[in-house]
Parts: C-alpha cells; sequence; structure tokens
C-alpha cells in the first residue's frame, strides 16, 4: 500500500535519515496501519463539518501589553551551538566551525 | 515512616494543617521512597521541598510530574533522548499552580516517547514495570506516574492524557486516573504531542486525591488560549449513593475484544450502580468503532507539525555538522526512537499533497461524529460507563513488534478526548491477580459530578488490593 520510494519521499518531507534496515519495516508497518485506518474511507460523511477543535472558542483575544521577555542568554543557553548573538547553524553548503 | 506513606495525599494535608505531621519529614520519606525505585518510574528526584511555599492548601505533600511538564531548571525530556539534559528556561503552569498551593516537585516520572505509546517501552531511557507484576507494562504513556503512585513512591502524580494516557496506566496499576474536559488546565509548558487532545489530569491513590489535585490546577491562562478553566470551583466529592443517575452502557466498547477477566469486572461494578440506586441502560455510540482509525490520523497529524521543533538548534540533541540539511536529518534519525519516527512518517503522509482530504479531512469528519454521539447519548444518561482498557497489564514485549496492537489498547479510551469530554477510572477489581479499571465519561465540564459518581461507587467497591511492590 504505501511502498520504498513513497517511505523515501515521506522520509525527507519529514526530515528524517532513515537507515536501510529501517525502510523496509517502515513500509510494511505504515501499510498495516493506513488499512486499518482506510476504513474510516467507507463511511459517507458528505456534508459533515469536519472538527479541529472540541471547545466552541472564537478570537480569544488580550490586550496588546508590553512585557519581559525570556533574556537572550537565557533562549540560548540551552542551545547546542550558540554564540553571543544568537544560535549556530551551518551556512549552507558549509561545515560550522 | 509505613505510616506517613500508608496516608491518602488529601488526609497528608489536613494532618500538616493540623500540626500533625511535619512536611520536611514527609518530603524526605517520599524522596527516599523515589530514590529507591527499582521500576522505572523516576528520571529524577528532586533534592527538597523548598520550591513550594509553606502553609498552602496542598501542605507540602509532593507531587511526581510526567518527564513532559517543563520545570525551571529540571531535566525535562519528555521520555526522548533527543531532549536528553534539557533544562528548561521556565515552568508548565499545572505545575507553576501545584507549587503556588503548596505542593512542591518530588521527581519527573518514565513516558512514553513524546507521550507516544501504552506500555511506557517506548521511553528513550529504559521501560517502567508494573508494581503489580514487574514483568509487565505500567501502561502508558504515564506509566512512570502511575506506577510511582501504585508503588507507594509517591503520594500523587499529574501526567497528560492524549488517546488514554492516564486512564489506561491508572486502570493498569489499580489507581485513580482522570482526564479532565479539554482547556480545564493549561497546556502551557506540557511538550506538545497533539494539541487539540493533549490535556493534564491527576493519578490519585482515590477519587478525593483526584478532586483535590485537580482543583489547584485548573483555571484559564493567558498562555495557552485554548484554556478555558472549569465553570465551577472542584468540590470534594462526598456522595455514597448514585439514587436518580442513569449509567449509559455502548456496545460498541464493552462488547468483542474486552478479555474475559475484565467483562466479569465491569459486570460486578454495574450490579454495583445498581444497587446504589443507579440505573442502567444500553447507548450507542455508532462512530466509536472508528476513533482509533481517526486518532491515528489526527494525533499524527499535530505530531509530526509539532516535533518539527527538535531540529538540533535551539536545545537538544545535535548530530551531522557538514550541512544544514544533514544536521536536521542526522539529529532527528538518532534523536527520535522507533514509534516517534512511525507517527511523524504516519503524520507526514496523512497530511501530504493528494491525500490530505482522503485522511486529514474524513477523520475530522469522524471526529464531529464521535461527539455528536456522545451529545445524542448524554440526552438519555449522565454517564457512559466501559472498562477503560481490553486487557489487564500485559508482559513486557507482547506489543512492541506489533504497533496496531498497541494502538488497540486504546480502544475504549480514545473516543472521549476526540469528543474532548472528561472520564475518569478508578478500580473495579482484579482478574488473575492484576487490576482492571472501570471508566466513566460524562458530557464537557461535568467533573464535579462525575468526580461524586466516582466517589460513590468507589467506597461501595471498596477496592484495598495491594500490589507486590508498594
Amino acid at each position: 500500500m504505501i511502498d520504498r520510494e513513497q517511505v523515501l519521499h515521506v522520509a525527507r518531507l519529514s526530515r528524517l535519515r532513515l537507515r536501510e534496515d529501517e525502510l523496509e519495516g517502515m513500509a510494511s508497518e505504515l501499510s498495516t496501519i493506513l488499512e486499518h485506518i482506510e476504513r474510516i474511507g467507507e463511511l459517507d460523511l458528505e456534508g459533515v463539518e469536519p472538527t479541529s477543535h472540541v471547545v466552541a472558542l472564537e478570537n480569544v483575544l488580550r490586550p496588546d501589553e508590553p512585557a519581559e521577555s525570556l533574556p537572550r542568554e537565557r533562549a540560548l543557553d540551552q542551545a547546542p551551538a550558540a554564540g553571543e548573538a544568537g544560535f549556530a547553524v551551518p551556512s549552507p553548503g558549509a561545515p560550522v566551525e | 515512616m509505613t505510616q506517613i506513606l500508608d496516608l491518602t495525599a488529601t488526609r497528608a494535608t489536613e494532618l500538616v494543617a493540623a500540626g500533625e505531621l511535619d512536611p520536611g519529614e514527609l518530603f524526605a520519606t517520599y524522596r527516599e521512597r523515589a530514590l529507591g525505585d527499582d521500576l522505572g518510574a523516576y528520571l529524577w528526584v528532586a533534592e527538597d521541598g523548598s520550591d513550594a511555599p509553606a502553609g498552602g492548601p496542598l501542605g507540602g505533600v509532593p507531587v511526581a510530574v510526567k518527564d513532559l511538564f517543563c520545570v525551571e531548571g529540571v531535566p525535562s525530556a519528555a521520555g526522548s533522548r533527543i531532549l536528553e539534559g534539557y533544562r528548561p528556561p521556565y515552568t508548565a503552569t499545572a505545575v507553576e499552580r501545584l507549587r503556588s498551593a503548596g505542593a512542591p516537585v518530588l521527581g519527573k516520572t518514565n513516558m512514553d516517547e513524546f507521550a507516544m505509546g501504552s506500555s511506557t517501552e517506548n521511553s528513550g531511557f529504559g521501560p517502567t514495570r508494573n508494581p503489580w507484576d514487574c514483568d509487565r507494562v505500567p501502561g502508558g504513556s504515564s506509566g512512570g506516574s502511575a506506577a510511582a503512585v501504585a508503588a507507594g513512591s509517591a503520594p500523587w502524580a499529574i501526567g497528560t492524557d492524549t488517546g488514554g494516557s492516564i486512564r489506561q496506566p491508572a486502570a493498569l496499576c489499580g489507581i485513580v486516573g482522570l482526564k479532565p474536559t479539554y482547556g480545564a488546565i493549561s497546556r502551557w509548558g506540557m511538550i506538545a504531542f497533539a494539541s487539540s487532545l493533549d490535556q493534564c489530569g491527576p493519578l490519585t491513590r482515590d477519587v478525593a486525591d483526584a478532586a483535590l489535585l485537580l482543583r489547584h490546577m485548573v483555571g484559564r491562562d493567558a498562555r495557552d488560549s485554548t484554556s478555558v478553566g472549569l465553570p465551577e470551583e472542584v468540590a470534594t466529592p462526598t456522595a455514597e449513593r448514585l439514587d436518580g443517575l442513569r449509567f449509559g452502557i455502548p456496545p460498541e466498547l464493552t462488547g468483542e475484544g474486552i478479555e474475559p477477566g475484565v467483562s466479569a469486572v465491569f459486570d460486578a461494578t454495574c450490579a454495583r450502580i445498581e444497587e446504589l440506586g443507579g440505573s442502567l441502560e444500553e447507548v450507542h455510540l455508532p462512530h466509536s468503532p472508528h476513533a482509533i482509525a481517526a486518532y491515528y490520523v489526527l494525533a499524527p497529524a499535530e505530531a509530526s507539525a509539532n516535533l518539527a521543533r527538535y531540529d538540533g538548534i535551539r536545545f537538544g540533541m545535535r548530530r551531522g555538522e557538514a550541512d544544514l540539511l544533514s544536521l536536521y536529518e542526522e539529529t532527528r534519525a538518532e534523536g527520535f526512537g522507533d514509534e516517534v519516527k512511525r507517527r511523524i512518517m504516519l503524520g507526514t503522509y496523512a497530511l501530504s499533497s493528494g491525500y490530505y482530504d482522503a485522511y486529514y479531512g474524513q477523520a475530522q469528519r469522524v471526529r464531529t461524529k464521535i461527539a455528536d454521539d456522545f451529545r445524542v447519548a448524554f440526552e438519555h444518561v449522565d454517564f457512559v460507563i466501559t472498562p477503560t482498557s481490553p486487557t489487564v497489564a500485559f508482559p513486557l514485549g507482547e506489543r512492541t513488534a506489533d504497533p496496531l496492537a498497541m494502538y488497540l489498547s486504546d480502544y475504549c479510551t480514545v473516543p472521549m478526548p476526540l469528543a474532548g469530554i472528561p472520564a475518569i477510572s478508578i478500580p473495579g477489581g482484579l482478574a488473575d491477580g492484576l487490576p482492571v479499571g472501570f471508566q466513566i465519561a460524562g458530557p464537557a465540564f461535568s467533573e464535579n459530578r462525575m468526580l461524586d459518581a466516582a466517589h460513590a461507587l468507589e467506597l461501595a467497591i471498596g477496592f484495598d488490593a495491594k500490589p507486590a511492590r508498594a
């Protein structure tokens, strides 16, 4: 139902690098799960409103009041790599120091 | 020491208030128990109870907290290697409220990674074992919280429930577990799994403890715009009778697939309801057999978006520095466990172009029908009752190789969060020496009535069996 090529495509969309030995298992497990899930396709739900949220809420607003935000050093101190000014990442195509 | 450990949390708060119990001794006693935990229930134990002010209504009675609640400066990894060592710069609202009311954090409890699982075997830090039988699972995903309360290494605990993650482990460990109405408690600081379903709640020794813990967590929070609180203060449940109350039994969730031992306890508990003056009638939830399928589209879809933040940039693990794409892909490949990868894949697939309406759209429409089914049922009955779990605690390893079998563990608990309604699991009795949970679900915001009914039933059942490892 979902083949190796599709698994690779979805893995790329998910930013997951799957090992060769994971691909096979993933394809068969996802197929089994999807087979169960696809039974809902047999229900005639034409015209039924989809539910995205269960509590009736509309436009939850608050006054736009300035407040303290997380200090920069606190926001950065859990990062695997950070400089004084921000999070450090490899620039496209280049290794980080 | 044994006496302290035998107290319910409510009783401990009363003794502290009366000056007959020293909160420092109480904390130290539980800390020693938590440090001696050999079930894998704890991932971290606090030094002392100084994080909560003395004299609050919760009297210094410490609370064990599921690892996915952010606690400032305390390891909070949601059971995942990708967040190993992460110490958040802020504290979850639910935990902050408990602290303000006088309950210090006792420790962080083990869980299925990112709350994805029904056995706690998906933890990145090893499984938790069931105190009733160490070769069996405690349920999940709040398995550490449930095992700690059942084994007496915590007076009470909090967890989260997305598809059954409070109620199912409570059932499998012989304790009380309550999932409140969606929005009753702020989700701020809870590491997100599926945001339209996730809800925090108590795991406790009895119904009164669940009410007390709930009372001090509920309320609207400006930092979670979906939080609404409850319309009235959570009361101490006192009911001893069920006169005039109507309990609906849905054949869709009580028949096929339920183990005989579980059915026997369910039937015996139904008989108790009638002895207490309540009435039983059949109600139908025709779409609930499709709840698992809808849930395993919606929850993974939301998770695939929520877990995009684990990218090796701002916190947690980082691997693969060759270039940015490799960094993302290798960090996530190494940091996430198998079940988390499976759900991210499933969710990404369901949301991908060309499949969106067939999967996600259809699942959202099933969700509408499931909520409608409950609405119709509650026009005829006050509560809907089911077994909490189709089986008793299963052996470690039994379902790990078969994801779908694991998913079906949540057959009786998934419909309620899809409808956003509250439900409580209380111990109904034993089957083959293992606890069996009884679930009571009510309409949205019916927590007080539900707690009262659970209290009356709890008194009548008189469940006093103790696990081997308590």
